[in-house]
């Protein structure tokens, strides 16, 4: 699916990403944990295409593509979605609108015709449901006035839509109470197939309570310093980072 | 180093302007110049009344007395008033019975445009009149509105055939003595529309009319003049166009609107005048000056105006709140991009008792382009407990531009509410990439951000005109990118 070499990343000056090597496979949930600073956002950035980060060094092989050479909304309709942390609001769009034109978008890509009104209504209907969206949601701006956990639940609603190869999942947690974060992990693992993969990016542990990983990664000052299966992040969860850090 | 901000900007300024065609047609043109003579050979080819060529003759020689006011934020070089003509006229010019009359090169024109002058388009039930250059050339479903007692048709018609109507209410609402291009206009006006629906009337259609401007060297000066009767009910949408030239054109129309006791008019505009090239090279010079008046009690008139044209832009629609309980509307999309100026906005005058007026302004500035509102809120002493809100907001796109408010209030009666509202934003970097994030391109994206900035006023445009006008503000938003 994804296999990432010798990553290294800035911004402005500053050196975040600092030889980073990770390869997802279709089927698999990674889940990167690590501490504050270590880069876990900034890799979530840099895989999506955010123009704030310069790539200095490093491959990103997608789906047998060089993802690096792509503009952010090919990645995104070849199959690459974050979820993002902080969701944007957008004035005046509304998530019907919104969807509509995303959608659009990536059937254009693989060459299939526009939707109906019909079956695109349809579509939403039928994934709203998965996260539990209640109706008048999509009548209203993009995370205008949403909620913490509606701007999440949003997110994953996105996802349900338009499908994606690879999910990163940046926080996804963070802001959630329990219920919600239920809601929010429930759609994740109802989308996923052995065709597709997800990155978990997290600080705690709780949420791979719910979306539980194949592997679990360590990230810190820009690089993985451990990879383990799903018993790490409980041990993460007991001793802290600092044992593996020192 | 070009940032993003600057590539992007570049790609979105670089829109070509796809109205920009010209006609070849014979024309009758007048040579340049304007004296008294030019007033007086205008009135003659047109047959006009007597009463008419009066009244343009006074407003001639009042406009001699007059300087172009300099108080808007717009900057051009001077006019030279000699060296436009102030007359062009298609010259196979006989009276249209049917659409096979008119000449076909026209005809084309207009399809160009898009503009559905077919009778078969009865179906979408939009009534057009086209004025070319300075003649009406068509005007639609003319029987169909007989019917119902509505009057539609050219300036010039109106004049032969309802004299008494245009003698009452020509002038009434702008009288030529109002401003200099209104003095300008009420000397030269060569044609335009006329609108009357009486007592009791609700227009079974939307009226339209798209003016053009295709001859070189002249200047278009349309007069509307729309009455809507007691409990009358109107809806009349405009749209406009101009060839691409590298000279400057001038366009100073003059619309008046009357409202009697429980009427209501809506009048939208799509101003679509060539905005001169991206280096600000020729485009329209557009001073409008548009005024309705609600003269009767509980009396509506609301414009609804997208500008996405000319080289600059001098414009304020206007509402006389006269009757008690009248309700006045302003909602505005203005859009420059290039080096193209815009000073619009609007003025309410509130002199009837509980009047009500709503201005919302949305002001995109692209490029290097300066974009301004201005609007006045009058609340006259006998205006008791007078309402209006106003708001206004810019979107700025890129660091070049320039959004500007001068709002004025000017309050005599302690009764009167007045709320006014202003933002100023700049389409974020995390906006446009959540966006692509999603799969939309760039442009995709700000096209969707300016709409959704926009969507308040777009949603008052009847359904047929706000697509025309998405779309127009998508073309406004494109770039030549390849």
């Amino acid at each position: 699916m994804i296999t990432i070499k010798n990553l290294k990343a800035k911004i402005g000056d500053k050196e975040i990403l600092k030889g980073l090597n990770l390869e997802v496979k279709a089927g698999e949930v990674h889940a990167i944990m690590g501490p504050n600073g270590s880069g876990k956002s900034t890799l979530a950035s840099v895989l999506a295409g955010r123009e704030d980060y310069e790539v200095t060094e490093g491959e990103v092989e997608f789906l047998g593509k060089d993802l690096l050479e792509m503009e952010a909304d090919e990645r995104s309709r070849e199959g690459l979605f974050l979820a993002f942390q902080y969701p944007v609001e957008i004035p005046g769009v509304s998530m019907t609108n919104f969807m509509k034109a995303a959608v659009k978008a990536h059937r254009e890509h693989k060459g299939l015709p526009e939707l109906t009104a019909k079956e695109f209504l349809a579509l939403m209907k039928e994934k709203k449901q998965l996260v539990n969206m209640d109706t008048q949601l999509s009548q209203r701006s993009v995370n205008e006035g949403f909620s913490g956990g509606e701007k999440k639940k949003n997110e994953v609603y996105q996802m349900a839509m338009l499908e994606p190869k690879l999910a990163i999942l940046d926080e996804t947690d963070s802001g959630l109470d329990i219920d919600a974060l239920r809601v929010v992990a429930d759609g994740v693992n109802k989308l996923k197939t052995k065709d597709n993969a997800t990155i978990v990016i997290t600080h705690y542990q709780r949420l791979l309570d719910y979306i539980v990983p194949d592997f679990v990664h360590v990230l810190h000052n820009g690089r993985i310093v451990k990879s383990g299966g799903k018993e790490l992040a409980l041990e993460l969860e007991e001793k802290g980072y600092d044992w593996l850090l020192n | 180093m070009k940032t993003e901000d600057d590539i992007m900007i570049e790609d979105l300024s670089s829109k070509e302007y796809e109205a920009g065609f010209v006609t070849e047609i014979e024309m009758d043109i007048l040579p340049k110049g304007l004296s008294e003579d030019t007033v007086r050979e205008i009135s003659r080819l047109k047959k006009e009344p007597e009463f008419l060529l009066e009244f343009r003759l006074k407003a001639y020689r009042h406009w001699l007395t007059l300087k172009e006011p300099k108080w808007a934020h717009v900057h051009y070089p001077a006019i030279d008033y000699q060296d436009i003509s102030y007359f062009a006229a298609p010259k196979k010019q006989a009276k249209y019975n049917s659409l096979d009359e008119v000449d076909p090169a026209l005809l084309e024109t207009y399809k160009k445009l898009g503009i559905p002058l077919e009778e078969q388009k009865l179906l979408a039930g939009v009534a057009v009149d086209a004025v070319f250059d300075s003649v009406s050339v068509v005007t639609t479903f003319k029987e169909a509105l007989k019917e119902k007692g509505v009057i539609f048709s050219s300036f010039s018609e109106a004049a032969h055939e309802h004299p008494e109507l245009i003698r009452k209410y020509l002038g009434s609402v702008v009288p030529y003595s109002d401003n200099y291009f209104a003095a300008l206009n009420s000397a030269v006006f060569s044609d335009g529309s006329f609108v009357f629906v009486p007592k009791g009337v609700r227009c079974p259609m939307e009226l339209s009319t798209y003016f053009r401007i295709n001859a070189s060297n002249t200047g278009q000066f349309e007069r509307t003049l729309i009455v809507a009767e007691e409990g009358a009910y109107v809806s009349y949408l405009e749209g406009c166009t101009a060839p691409q030239r590298d000279e400057n054109q001038l366009h100073a129309a003059v619309v008046e609107i009357v409202a009697l006791d429980n009427a209501e008019v809506k009048y939208s505009t799509v101003q679509n005048w060539y905005p001169g090239d991206k280096d600000g090279k020729g485009g329209i010079y557009n001073f409008v000056t548009k005024r309705g008046i609600c003269k009767g009690h509980h009396s509506k008139i609301s414009w609804t105006q997208v500008e996405t044209g000319s080289a600059i832009t001098w414009k304020y629609p206007s509402v006389i709140l006269r009757g008690d309980y009248s309700v006045g509307e302003f909602y505005s999309v203005a859009v420059t991009n290039h080096r193209q100026q815009a000073d619009t906005g609007t003025k309410m005058i509130h002199i009837g008792k509980h009047s009500r007026s709503t201005i919302v302004s949305k002001g995109i500035s692209i490029g290097q382009s300066n974009n301004s509102y201005r609007g006045q809120v009058k609340i006259a002493k006998s205006a008791e407990h007078a309402r209006n809100f106003s708001q206004c907001d810019s979107l700025l796109v890129g660091n070049r531009c320039g959004a500007h408010t001068f709002p004025y209030i000017d309050i005599e009666n302690s009764t009167g509410t007045v709320e006014h509202e202003a933002t100023t934003s700049k389409i974020a970097e995390d906006q446009i990439f959540y966006c692509q994030q999603r799969g939309l391109d760039q442009e995709q994206a700000v096209s969707l951000i300016v709409n959704g900035f926009a969507k308040e006023v777009l949603n008052k445009l009847p359904m047929e005109f706000a697509v025309e006008a998405q779309k127009l503000l998508a073309i406004t938003m494109e770039g030549s990118v390849g």
